[in-house]
């Protein structure tokens, strides 16, 4: 699909992801991610190959896509605890932070299955903030959202950018930052 | 020694290479498995002296008891391959593990039909739930469900790691199933009328057996390399040596 | 920010799939409905007659267990594949093969158990014997979790697959056979009066076999239908 790519990022850079449908955006992602395999070639995290140490890949990397990964039966709260609860010990204000930060405290205790669909994006979104990861694998994270929410979504990578985190995001949108170094990508 | 094997078992797995090498054995292999195999034939067929009991109904195990082997031999192979592949994350070896499981379950069902022919002056009926027969029965749904799930993924990467970890789990799963099977059996039934390899099998019957049982290795390799440079073909059909070796 | 353990973690998540099952709790009974539905088919299907029946009993019971395990997997894996959350275990710090393992616990409890509790319902009605009831119940309870975790191997393998329910059926019931054999066995002889330990002891031997290697398996094909 591609070869002959050959990048890194260190703290406080964004890679954004750019090209046409199909040009294999999300399968680059997920290579990075360590969802799928490369043919050849490999992803090292802190100089570690990603396959050979996962734990610590995982711990330190949160993966948007495009399925949201929430459990329709259950509310935004009960999601965001048991994703979290996985990865670390963590405290309810957490969770409530993030959903703030979102702004769907509103419907955080309803089932996720009744929210909209860009409600539901940023429930997934609140996830990454909560879990506090140092790198954040965005799929299309616009997609869905009204105006107000791209805005906050580009706010936040700013504050994780500026934080000292790290960020890949495919998009075929423009991406402001006002923090950090935007590292484009563009596949073809 | 080992390194030289290693250096030859990596140039083995560039497809083209293996093309090529897989082009000049095939009719090796084909040749010397009709040689054997009609030499065995007469062997089994007329220079063997008819059983006792039998009579000369006893002779269809010259099919019967080469296939069954064979129905097992290449189902480890399978798995062997599939391994390989799903390890060292080489596609020939999904090649060849996808293009044992029909040649397999071809030697399956040849060794039900025969055993099943065998069966009605044996046992006056077509079918008895014996052990060796049911196993063989439970071996052709592993093979078969190995070829239902590989052609129900559409990506083909995919499709050769999910059917090698079938054919791990399944290696792992035939002994289990054929003693349990045998067990079952014991239990429900006296034992068996009569069993291959007895003492009281003579050379004269013996020895075609086991040149039969060359014979079909032998068989079994001219159709699988047939077969994998088939895979090969249809797996690198976009790539620059494909179409060099179609011109020529 | 501290690492959870392992055991923190597995009882997370059958916390989780326990409160997902029971908010839609009918779908779970199901495979329950359909174990006493099949061994009501027998009686229907052949006759009445008590002799008959009494000697039909153990391969009715484990038949029906078979297939009603067997249709209940097709939930194991195929939610979490369509809404992304196994997307979410698999990048989760834990051993992948660890929360398979309980997820599929969780399943048995809710899918399996039942299947063992209900059973002497099932046996009397095909007139085992009473002394034969307890070594029945033994055996399903050992035989089940094997078949729930042959079952999540091929329900790894298919979690993929558009529509699948027949393939894994395909696939998963002749990698049952061994337990379904010994279990019935073991039914079998107790209701004879005989000492049934033998088959029993089989049974636990599977369980412990399985228990080890199907999560890896199960782990190896989720990550290949994740790819």
């Amino acid at each position: 699909m591609f070869s002959n790519l050959a990048f890194a990022i260190g703290e406080g850079d964004c890679l954004h992801v750019t090209g046409p449908n199909g040009c294999g955006k999300t399968s680059l992602l997920r290579v990075l991610s360590g969802m799928s395999l490369s043919e050849s070639g490999d992803v090292r995290w802190d100089g570690t190959r990603i396959d050979r140490d996962r734990g610590t890949f995982n711990q330190a990397v949160f993966y948007v896509g495009h399925r949201e990964g929430l459990k329709a039966h259950l509310s935004a709260v009960e999601n965001l605890q048991f994703d979290l609860g996985i990865r670390r010990s963590f405290d309810q204000a957490d969770i409530d932070a993030a959903l703030e930060r979102l702004a769907v405290t509103h419907c955080a205790h309803l089932p996720v299955r009744v929210l909209s669909a860009g409600q539901k994006r940023r429930v997934a979104l609140a996830r990454a903030v909560a879990a506090k990861s140092r790198l954040w694998i965005l799929d299309e994270p616009f997609t869905n959202l009204d105006v107000a929410g791209r805005d906050l979504i580009s706010h936040l990578l700013d504050d994780h950018l500026s934080g000292g985190g790290l960020a890949v995001v495919a998009a075929h949108h423009d991406l402001p930052l006002r923090a950090g170094r935007r590292v484009p990508l563009e596949i073809s | 020694m080992w390194k030289a094997f290693v250096r030859w078992f990596h140039r083995m797995a560039s497809p083209p290479h293996f093309y090529a090498a897989a082009s000049r054995w095939t009719p090796w292999f084909f040749w010397s498995a009709i040689i054997v195999i009609a030499i065995c034939a007469y062997g089994g067929l007329v220079l063997a002296p008819a059983d006792y009991q039998q009579g000369d109904g006893f002779r269809i195990i010259y099919a019967h008891v080469p296939s069954a082997w064979m129905s097992l031999f290449v189902y480890v192979n399978m798995a062997i391959a599939a391994a390989i592949g799903l390890i060292w994350r080489i596609k020939l070896a999904h090649a060849v593990a996808a293009s044992c499981a029909p040649i397999g379950a071809s030697f399956t069902f040849l060794a039900l039909a025969t055993g099943s022919i065998w069966g009605k002056p044996m046992w006056g009926t077509w079918w008895v739930w014996d052990a060796r027969l049911t196993s063989e029965l439970i071996l052709l749904f592993l093979y078969i469900g190995y070829m239902a799930l590989r052609s129900a993924m559409e990506e083909p990467s995919r499709a050769d790691r999910a059917s090698a970890v079938l054919a791990i789990v399944g290696v792992v799963n035939v002994p289990i199933i054929h003693y349990s099977v045998v067990w079952w059996n014991t239990l429900h039934q006296g034992p068996t009328v009569s069993k291959i390899g007895e003492p009281s099998i003579t050379w004269a019957m013996l020895w075609p057996m086991l040149g039969m049982m060359v014979g079909f290795m032998l068989f079994f390799g001219a159709i699988l390399l047939t077969r994998v440079r088939g895979e090969v073909l249809a797996r690198e059909r976009n790539s620059k040596w494909i179409k060099e070796v179609a011109v020529s | 920010m501290e690492n959870v353990g392992i055991f923190t973690a597995a009882a997370r998540l059958v916390e989780r799939d326990l409160k997902v099952i029971f908010r839609h709790v009918s779908e779970a009974l199901n495979p329950l409905v359909f174990f006493v539905v099949v061994a009501t088919l027998f009686p229907l299907a052949t006759s009445p007659d008590a002799a008959l029946l009494r000697d039909m009993a153990p391969g009715v019971v484990w038949v029906a267990a078979l297939l009603s395990s067997t249709l209940a997997l097709d939930s194991l894996f195929k939610a979490d594949m369509d809404d992304g959350t196994m997307e979410q275990l698999a990048l989760s710090p834990q051993p992948l093969a660890w929360l398979l393992l309980a997820k599929i616990v969780t399943h048995w409890v809710v899918s399996g158990l039942p299947l063992v509790l209900i059973a002497p319902l099932v046996a009397r009605g095909f007139f085992l014997p009473t002394e034969a009831i307890l070594p029945m119940m033994l055996a399903l309870a050992l035989g089940t979790p094997t078949l729930s975790l042959i079952g999540a191997v091929g329900a790894a393998l298919t979690a993929g697959v558009r529509r699948g329910g027949a393939l894994l059926s395909l696939l998963v019931l002749p990698l049952s056979l061994p337990t379904m054999i010994f279990g019935a066995r073991a039914t079998d002889l107790a209701g004879l009066g005989e000492d049934p330990s033998g088959p029993l002891y089989l049974l636990a031997a599977l369980l412990f076999l399985t228990l080890s290697l199907a999560p890896l398996a199960a782990a190896a094909a989720i990550r290949i239908s994740l790819d």
